[in-house]
């Protein structure tokens, strides 16, 4: 059991393309950490430094508080679940997980017993004389899981474990790692694009962009107090909505004329300043027969999704989606008044794109 | 493909197909029955195309007593020379070629793409390009007249360090770092999980090779002057040359017969893992 500690992790490749730009993250014993971004942010070359598959342009790695820059990956006492699992084709289940163990000479009756636990534990114990081909790709997935906790390594890294799985075993997956991670408490690090993955699975949410660090935090963090425009749009399902926006003085704002009232905005702002308002989908109230001091946007089209709605239209010049319950307003209305509770709404600098909160960026993690 | 189709369609590919098998078997079986009849009766232009009484006169003759004017050597000494020079090529030729593949795709070393031109260059230098210089390195070595003298010359080979260098690019990445976490290094990699998983394309090429070196001609004609390291291909075409007598037909003829039987062997044999290496991959 360790913590991680990453400090001004660099990665520069050849040509000097700078994929990782300076990234400092601690995880602490037994956490969850997710990192998470669009493809090419850098959090794959990330893990992979950690697991020593990559070399630190600079800065510095600790594992367990030793730094494992110049370790091996198979000394750094971690394990690693890949994206396609990696799995020996030639060997049966069986010596796939023993493997490891084998390479770093284990008795072979504690072999025996660990990889006969690790079976039972992932529930593949019928599946050990088999060739991974002759798998499931859900089984497969539960084979690269028990190389991995067969070895009782100090850290978990996964490499977008579940993008290879259907829609419903990935869901299922998910809960399993979740659950594996908490029973055994080992550290671990997930790389993802996919948020809910992300959302779900963290204790501790790091979303990178372009080889950035952008935010840290707990996923709730993350959510209600996104750091930056980026995050705010990247984290939640339907994305947020940008719209432009004005100060409209102490603690309001001005969107297409409407003045609302925010309660997360930094005082002494000038008044008219552009900034970028961000309101979440799911936030937006409609408020029916309402039309006086409320935001009016027009529907362009409306998408059903079962238990919600989508409505599709504009304000203030900027596309926008109104999330509400199905049945709640009629798929026909044209016009809908909205309203957003003051501690909802998001101000990002139209500039830089950074959170103009109250205490500046987000709640150190 | 269950649509009704004209009987004559049917019939159509199985008559071109009989045609070719029949031109391709009828001179073998010529052979075989030429190996079971007397000399005489092949040299009056008579023999019948149906086998005759002399099989097991002229098998045993060929096989340990030989041509006495001709080769003057039993055939099983021909077919051993062959039969080594034969396999040290195709094992040789597998073994150089699967460890340079590993090399220059698995290891980031300096002049790699170099090294691995100069072994793609040598596909533009069979031996019979080289033939000159390679005799003269082989003379001056002492190696006429040996097995390594007849062998080693060959198996220097491109086209097969080529093969496993496309096969080995076919290998995941993952399956590299997979190895390297669970503690395999390069020895243990290459032995654990690449050679496992050559398995096949190693079969493959035996088979290919294992025929270019039986069929070799040129080289051991050139280099072998004993008639006791003389090659069973090269043995054949001494016995056709005769100066003031007859043709032994039927003992040419046996030995070409004797000449088949390795490689179709071989053929047979690896015949499972060669097309299993064709049709199915276990990555």
């Amino acid at each position: 059991m360790a913590e991680v500690t990453l400090k001004a992790v660099r990665k520069v490749y050849a040509g000097n393309v700078e994929a990782v730009k300076g990234v400092d993250i601690d995880i602490p014993d037994g956490g969850f950490c997710v990192l998470v971004g669009p493809s090419g942010c850098g959090k794959s070359t990330l893990l992979r430094m950690v697991a020593g598959l990559e070399t630190i342009s600079s800065g510095e790695i600790a594992i367990g508080g030793r730094v494992v820059n110049q370790i091996e990956p198979a000394d750094r006492d971690i394990a690693m679940v890949f994206q396609n699992y990696a799995l020996y084709p030639h060997m049966s289940v069986y010596d796939n997980i023993a493997y490891g163990l084998r390479n770093r000479g284990t008795p072979k009756d504690e072999i025996d017993r660990r990889v006969q636990e690790a079976a039972r534990i992932l529930a593949i114990e019928p599946f050990l004389a088999r060739r991974p081909r002759q798998l499931s790709g859900g089984q497969r997935q539960r084979v690269a899981m028990g190389r991995a906790i067969v070895r009782k390594p100090q850290v978990f890294l996964f490499d977008e474990p579940l993008s290879n799985l259907d829609a419903k075993l990935r869901v299922q997956m998910r809960v399993e790692i979740k659950k594996l991670q908490r029973a055994l408490g080992v550290t671990a690090i997930y790389v993802t694009h996919d948020q809910v993955e992300a959302m779900t699975l963290s204790d501790k949410l790091v979303v990178m962009n372009g080889g950035r660090v952008e935010q840290v935090g707990t996923p709730t963090d993350v959510y209600r107090r996104p750091a930056t425009k980026f995050v705010a749009t990247f984290i939640g399902s339907p994305p947020m909505n940008i719209v432009p926006g004005v100060v409209a003085g102490e603690g309001s704002v001005s969107v297409g004329g409407h003045v609302m009232a925010v309660d997360d905005i930094r005082a002494g702002l000038p008044k008219g300043a552009k900034v970028d308002i961000g309101l979440r989908p799911e936030d937006l109230v409609v408020e029916p027969g309402a039309t006086d001091g409320h935001p009016l946007i027009e529907v362009d089209f409306v998408e059903e999704l079962g238990a919600t709605q989508l409505f599709h239209g504009t304000l203030g010049g900027a596309p926008i989606v109104v999330q509400c319950p199905t049945d709640k307003v009629p798929t026909t209305v044209k016009r809908l008044a909205l309203s957003i509770a003051p501690t909802l709404i998001h101000v990002f600098d139209h500039e830089t794109g950074e959170r103009i909160g109250r205490t500046f960026g987000s709640v150190a993690a | 493909m269950v649509e009704k189709r004209h009987w004559f369609f049917d019939t159509l590919p199985h008559v071109i197909l009989c045609m070719g098998v029949f031109i391709v078997a009828f001179p073998v079986w010529l052979a075989f029955v030429g190996s079971t009849w007397d000399a005489a009766t092949i040299a009056n232009g008579q023999m019948p195309i149906y086998p005759g009484p002399h099989a097991a006169e002229n098998y045993y003759r060929t096989l340990f007593v030989g041509a006495g004017r001709t080769t003057g050597q039993p055939v099983w000494l021909m077919m051993t020379n062959s039969f080594v020079m034969a396999i040290t090529i195709a094992v040789g030729k597998i073994a150089i070629s699967i460890i340079s593949a590993y090399a220059v795709v698995y290891f980031r070393f300096p002049f790699r793409m170099a090294a691995f031109w100069l072994i793609f260059i040598t596909l533009m230098l069979p031996v019979e390009v080289r033939i000159y210089p390679t005799y003269e390195i082989v003379a001056q070595l002492n190696m006429l007249d040996t097995y390594s003298g007849l062998a080693i010359p060959l198996i220097a080979s491109a086209t097969a360090t080529l093969l496993f260098r496309q096969f080995f690019m076919t290998i995941p990445d993952e399956l590299v770092e997979a190895s390297k976490i669970d503690g395999a290094g390069p020895f243990k990699f290459f032995k654990d999980t690449v050679l496992p998983l050559s398995i096949t394309t190693i079969a493959a090429l035996f088979v290919i090779q294992f025929i270019y070196g039986w069929n070799q001609y040129l080289w051991p004609l050139l280099i072998t002057t004993k008639p006791t390291m003389q090659t069973i291909v090269i043995g054949i075409k001494t016995m056709l040359v005769t100066q003031d007598a007859l043709t032994e037909w039927q003992l040419a003829m046996t030995t070409a017969v004797l000449a088949m039987v390795p490689p179709v062997l071989v053929v047979l044999v690896m015949q499972k893992l060669f097309v299993r290496g064709l049709v199915e991959t276990e990555k």
